[in-house]
């Protein structure tokens, strides 16, 4: 062999060493579980809060008896990733997990262990959680109730199930510096700016992701299909009639209402009522402040109420003048409980020119809702609306279609697939649902 | 999965499969029948109840989403009282009466949101219950006079809206 063979060995290994080195994360030794931890009982109050506005229970909690236990399945176009069990079990929970590893697996990714954890857990937002705030959340995990549960094991296709790779995913999309402050910017402002892009990692929903699943920069808040509930845009791309001002903002996020843009349902739901739910009023105004400016341009485009009425007349008026399938379906499906004198429209009586299922790119959200209903469980509390799975595909596209019409926007493509689909969704969680009733 | 619910102020739990209509529960296991099974597929109105105060199709609202809810049904409308009431039978507005519970608990439901509702805005909320004696005319009659009395300052029925 030729000297520059060996040359280009001796290269090949010293970066095939180098690389290792990079990938390589250290173990941290296990928390000596005699020595308890003692927390003050403020700290974990905090904690308890912050772990609201993080949602963190709705990604690792599977049933109400098993808190923090993980198992939640996140289908992705690599295989299915499942969460982990979050509660302070020594074996299958964090429970021997030192507030070094703790702090690393929200700021880098890297279990305790010293594996490369995957996107689905937004450390990439995480990392800018100050180091008060993940102390008030150690404490309040560590405080749990241990659950015993082993979640499923990931099932990810070759070459996805390797986590060294996650390491050249960190490297391409992951910029591990915290967010800063913009002190040009008001405190309630920056506030919010700290719980959005921080604990509450909004746009790990509401942005596109690229083709590796991680979220397009370029597009921040355009709007996004997670978990087949469609997170709308909050950026000024977002086609509502009525642009959000600060107090719709607010009155949304706190009580998952807006008479001008509809009611939080789905994942959202959730995110209002079993998470924001435990933030203070101050938090909430602040996170309503930071996402007013998302689509500060489409500020001051005239008086909301004005704006609604207007917009409610105009879909009346050509509601009116049609006599087909899709608008006798309104007639007796729908209009009972939307119809809304439009100088009054009401939360409760969700109006349909306005509501950003119907205004949106993507039919999801309509689709599901008219397919499933909202129970009391699923949205806010005291609205429910049944579900019209009766209807037949054809009518659901006729009703879609007009309610689209109705609002003056393009229909949606491919509606027959997507109810095909959700059909089925709301079919197999239906099954669920009744296989565990029979347990 | 038993279910917790209130029916006319009455705390219950059935436990049914998660999936069964609110209306069979309502007539079949909680022996409420003023509620009446009509078009089964929520297009006409007949089968209308309160859930937390608002106009709800039973027959195909599952029970489990009623859950903590406080549902009414004629009966409990008619325990409480409702200017409603007296004006139907003043207006002689049933025929056959099948609809007319689903119908009253709209029209309940509807003044609620539209103290002083316009033909526009009754025609637009009733249209979804269908009665096939064409008793509209008098339905809007009843309405009218009930709205005319709730406004005239008459006791505005209380009703628990929420558990």
């Amino acid at each position: 062999m030729s000297k520059g063979w060996y040359l280009a060995i001796a290269l090949l290994v010293i970066l095939a060493v180098v690389l290792a080195l990079a990938v390589w994360q250290p173990s941290i030794p296990a928390a000596d579980l005699a020595k308890r931890h003692s927390f003050s009982p403020e700290l974990v109050e905090r904690g308890k809060v912050l772990a609201g506005i993080g949602n963190c229970e709705t990604c690792h909690t599977i049933t109400a008896d098993k808190p923090y236990a993980g198992g939640v399945e996140f289908p992705s176009p690599f295989g299915s990733l499942y969460s982990t069990n979050i509660s302070p079990h020594p074996e299958d929970g964090i429970g021997r997990w030192p507030r070094e590893a703790f702090v690393r697996a929200m700021r880098e990714g890297v279990s305790r262990e010293g594996a490369h954890l995957y996107p689905a857990f937004p450390y990439t937002h995480y990392k800018n959680i100050t180091d008060e705030d993940l102390d008030a959340l150690y404490a309040y995990f560590m405080t749990r109730e241990p659950v015993a549960h082993t979640p499923p094991s990931n099932n990810l296709s070759f070459p996805f199930n390797l986590r060294f790779l996650q390491w050249g995913w960190k490297l391409l999309f992951f910029d591990p510096d915290p967010w800063q402050p913009d002190p040009g910017r008001s405190e309630q402002w920056n506030r919010g700016a700290y719980l959005a892009k921080g604990l509450g990692h909004c746009s790990a929903c509401h942005t596109p992701r690229n083709f590796m699943q991680a979220e397009k920069k370029n597009r921040a808040y355009a709007g996004a299909l997670v978990d087949n509930w469609y997170a709308t845009a909050l950026d000024e791309s977002q086609p509502v009639p009525v642009h959000w001002d600060t107090d719709s903002l607010y009155q949304y996020l706190r009580s998952g209402t807006s008479n001008y843009h509809g009611v939080a349902v789905g994942s959202m739901g959730e995110v209002v009522h079993r998470g924001l739910r435990q933030a203070p009023d101050s938090d909430i105004r602040a996170l309503a402040s930071y996402m007013e400016s998302l689509s500060a341009d489409r500020r001051n485009t005239g008086n909301p109420r004005q704006l609604a009425a207007e917009t409610i007349t105009a879909a009346q008026q050509r509601a009116h003048s049609e006599h087909g399938a899709g608008e006798a379906l309104y007639v007796s499906a729908c209009a009972s409980c939307h119809y809304n004198d439009p100088q009054h429209p009401l939360a409760a009586r969700a109006e349909l020119s306005l509501n950003s299922a119907v205004t949106a790119d993507d039919p999801t959200n309509l689709l599901r809702v008219v397919i499933e209903g909202v129970g009391t469980g699923a949205g806010t509390p005291i609205l429910v609306m049944p579900g019209f799975s009766t209807l037949s595909d054809e009518n659901l596209v006729e009703l879609a279609d007009f309610l689209r019409r109705r609002s003056n926007l393009p229909p949606w493509k491919n509606l027959q697939q997507r109810i095909g689909e959700l059909r089925e969704l709301h079919r197999q969680s239906q099954h669920s649902a009744t296989g565990k009733a029979g347990e | 999965m038993p279910t917790e619910f209130k029916i006319n102020a009455r705390p219950v739990t059935v436990d049914v499969p998660d999936d069964t209509p609110l209306l069979w529960v309502i007539r079949d296991d909680l022996g409420y029948t003023g509620t009446k099974f009509g078009c089964g597929i929520g297009l006409c109105g007949a089968c209308t109840v309160h859930v937390n105060g608002r106009a709800t199709r039973s027959c195909i609202t599952p029970v489990k989403d009623v859950a903590n809810s406080v549902v009414t049904t004629i009966e409990g409308l008619a325990e409480k009282g409702h200017p409603l009431l007296e004006t139907w039978v003043e207006a002689q507005t049933p025929q056959c009466g099948y609809c007319q519970p689903g119908q009253i608990m709209q029209a309940a439901a509807m003044l609620r949101d539209f103290p002083a509702p316009t033909d526009e805005q009754i025609n637009q909320v009733m249209s979804g219950n269908l009665c096939r004696c064409m008793a509209y005319v008098r339905i809007r009659e009843a309405i009218r006079m009930a709205a005319r009395r709730m406004q005239a300052g008459s006791a505005r029925p209380q009703e628990a809206d929420h558990a």
